[in-house]
């Protein structure tokens, strides 16, 4: 048997001891910290920047320190056509169509739901009918762009030639400035309500049976028992719908890139297109205006996402509780 | 189960609906229908203008040949590759860790860090654009890959650690504790109990993220041009000009473009769907 000090009087067993003492304390960031370095670098500096950026009158050449003048609030002024600035028409008409997309696109959810409802049974080869369903979630919004614009072409285009058929004039519909805000939502709709319905098809499954027996044996069915008995229990799968789904609106930058290039007369522009277009192309280099767009966006969407980290937040107070 | 289930209605409604079935997927999918259909035409039906008509010959070979051999498609496709692949790896790899962080210690500051994940994952891409951008070419990174795929890493980590972290907490606790009582060492709990447990949400993680990567657009723009290093989706744009108003081979481009993550989400549907529901919808 050997003896074992009451002290270590070892340094580097001390060091390890201390180590070992404190192993749960640190353990967690150390394993957090490549993953926040990396996030904070690439994501949360660069918010800060932007508002910063946002109080600059900069054409993006050099730094902006040096090459920037700094002009306060002056590009919102601009925007807003507050302090005797006339406001800013392309601004506005972007900020409506953010409106609408936002709106229009949340009928992606009851769309969904319907899809999923529809699905849900369990007849032979129905599998695969629910993933070619969903097939259009997984191809890239630039293919899903180019499917549609060729899809509402006035005279090669599939819709305009079915339109055809019934008699009717073709219409240019990406051509003209006041459908071309809906067609371009028409096809966002598409790969957004494919997501919904996966959503709820997940959901369905885990509806409990017992609830819906019990609620049949008391006679609620169709619209009743969808209403009252279904729908409640889909809720997780509505929060998750509700939140994709506003995230999409308000990002729907690749779209309207492909389809008009937010023609005709900027009358599809959005703001996220917006803040591209004042900034990296050719009709652009005014960063701190752009950047003033970026942050009127990033606070709009700010609204949503305490709204979403609130719900998130009262769900692990239940979860502790 | 809801609806009823249509075994117990009659004859007539079960036809129905399985006849209905077809008709209603192909309406669902007419838009891309067109677009199979253009990519199998001859260039001589759309300057006669048959487009919907039936073809007057097969051309899909040659098609498809010409967007393989006569383009920078195979270029831009194997961009696509060089930068989606690293970007899964990456991501999966330090979402595992901070997943493994919030979801089994409890210490200040847990639920702050989790939020500001999740916050900066939903952020529009905008306000990120212009910063990011001069960032990169700080780095001397512009219109490179290695710049799109660590900035690609970078923001997938917030997605990835909201799912990680919720799948860990689902796993069983004691099961960690148990190691701990044996004086297992901590990074070997992550290593040899927690890493195991967690290989569908990697898969489900590396699935998705694939996908994400693979079909973004906006970032090729901002980071990257010319065939040397853009992705597939922003070279389709100038596979297009080149080839303007020659639909058929504009549509074989795009299904080329479209078909690897469709592959994808075939081969691992079950992770697929587990991933986009967050892990949240059972």
């Amino acid at each position: 048997m050997t003896m074992s000090p009451a002290v270590s009087t070892d340094p580097a067993s001390a060091k390890r001891s201390w180590y070992k003492r404190n192993e749960i304390a640190l353990t967690p960031w150390l394993f957090l910290a490549p993953g926040v370095l990396f996030f904070l670098f690439y994501v949360i500096m660069p918010i800060y920047q932007s508002f910063g950026l946002s109080l600059y009158d900069w054409n993006g050449l050099g730094d902006v320190r040096t090459n920037g003048e700094y002009v306060g609030l002056e590009n919102y002024n601009k925007l807003f056509g507050l302090n005797g600035e006339r406001a800013d028409r392309n601004f506005q008409t972007s900020l409506w169509n953010n409106l609408k997309w936002l709106i229009l696109y949340l009928l992606a959810i009851p769309g969904g739901l319907f899809i999923a409802l529809f699905l849900n049974q369990t007849v032979r080869g129905i599998r695969l009918y629910k993933s070619l369903f969903f097939f259009p979630f997984v191809i890239s919004q630039v293919v899903v762009g180019l499917v549609f614009s060729w899809f509402y072409l006035p005279n090669e285009g599939l819709l305009n030639t079915m339109i055809g058929w019934f008699g009717f004039d073709s219409v240019n519909i990406l051509g003209d400035p006041t459908l071309a805000t809906y067609g371009i939502i028409a096809a966002g709709l598409w790969p957004q309500t494919a997501y919904c319905m996966i959503l709820y098809l997940t959901g369905l499954n885990a509806v409990d049976p017992e609830q819906v027996e019990a609620a049949r044996l008391d006679g609620a069915k169709g619209w009743k028992m969808l209403w009252y008995v279904i729908i409640p229990q889909l809720k997780p799968a509505t929060f998750i719908a509700f939140v994709v789904t506003i995230i999409g609106a308000l990002r729907s930058f690749d779209l309207v890139s492909i389809m008009t290039g937010g023609g005709p007369f900027g009358s599809t522009r959005v703001l996220s297109y917006y803040v591209f277009e004042k900034s990296l192309s050719e009709r652009g280099l005014q960063y701190g205006y752009a950047a003033a767009v970026a942050v009127v966006l990033f606070l709009i969407m700010l609204v949503f996402i305490s709204y979403f980290l609130w719900s998130m937040y009262q769900d692990e107070k239940g979860a502790r509780g | 189960m809801f609806p009823t289930p249509i075994e117990k209605s009659s004859r007539a409604v079960q036809l129905s609906y399985q006849a209905f079935l077809p008709l209603a997927l192909f309406l669902w999918l007419l838009p891309l229908i067109a677009v199979m259909i253009f990519s199998i035409k001859p260039d001589a039906d759309f300057t006669s203008g048959n487009y919907w008509g039936w073809p007057s010959s097969f051309e899909a070979i040659n098609n498809y040949h010409k967007v393989f051999f006569e383009s920078a498609m195979p270029r831009y496709l194997f961009n696509s590759v060089l930068i989606t692949v690293p970007t899964v790896i990456g991501t999966v790899a330090l979402a595992s860790m901070t997943g493994f962080a919030l979801g089994v210690y409890k210490f200040k500051g847990n639920l702050l860090i989790f939020f500001m994940f999740i916050a900066g994952n939903f952020v529009p891409f905008q306000i990120l654009m212009v910063p990011v951008r001069d960032l990169t070419l700080d780095l001397g990174l512009y219109n490179t890959k290695t710049g799109l795929v660590l900035f690609h890493i970078a923001f997938q980590t917030g997605f990835a650690t909201l799912f990680m972290r919720n799948f860990i907490r689902a796993l069983p606790f004691p099961l960690i504790e148990a190691a701990r009582v044996e004086g297992v060492a901590e990074w070997r709990i992550f290593w040899y109990v927690v890493l195991p447990l967690m290989k569908p949400a990697l898969a489900a993680m590396a699935v998705l993220i694939f996908t994400f990567i693979w079909n973004d657009y906006f970032w090729a723009v901002v980071l990257t041009q010319g065939p040397e290093s853009q992705p597939v989706t922003a070279g389709i744009t100038s596979f297009n000009a080149q080839y303007r108003a020659a639909y058929h081979l504009m549509s074989a481009g795009s299904i080329v473009a479209a078909l690897p993550p469709v592959a994808m989400f075939f081969l691992m549907q079950k992770h697929f769907i587990a991933g986009l529901t967050l892990g949240a919808v059972k």
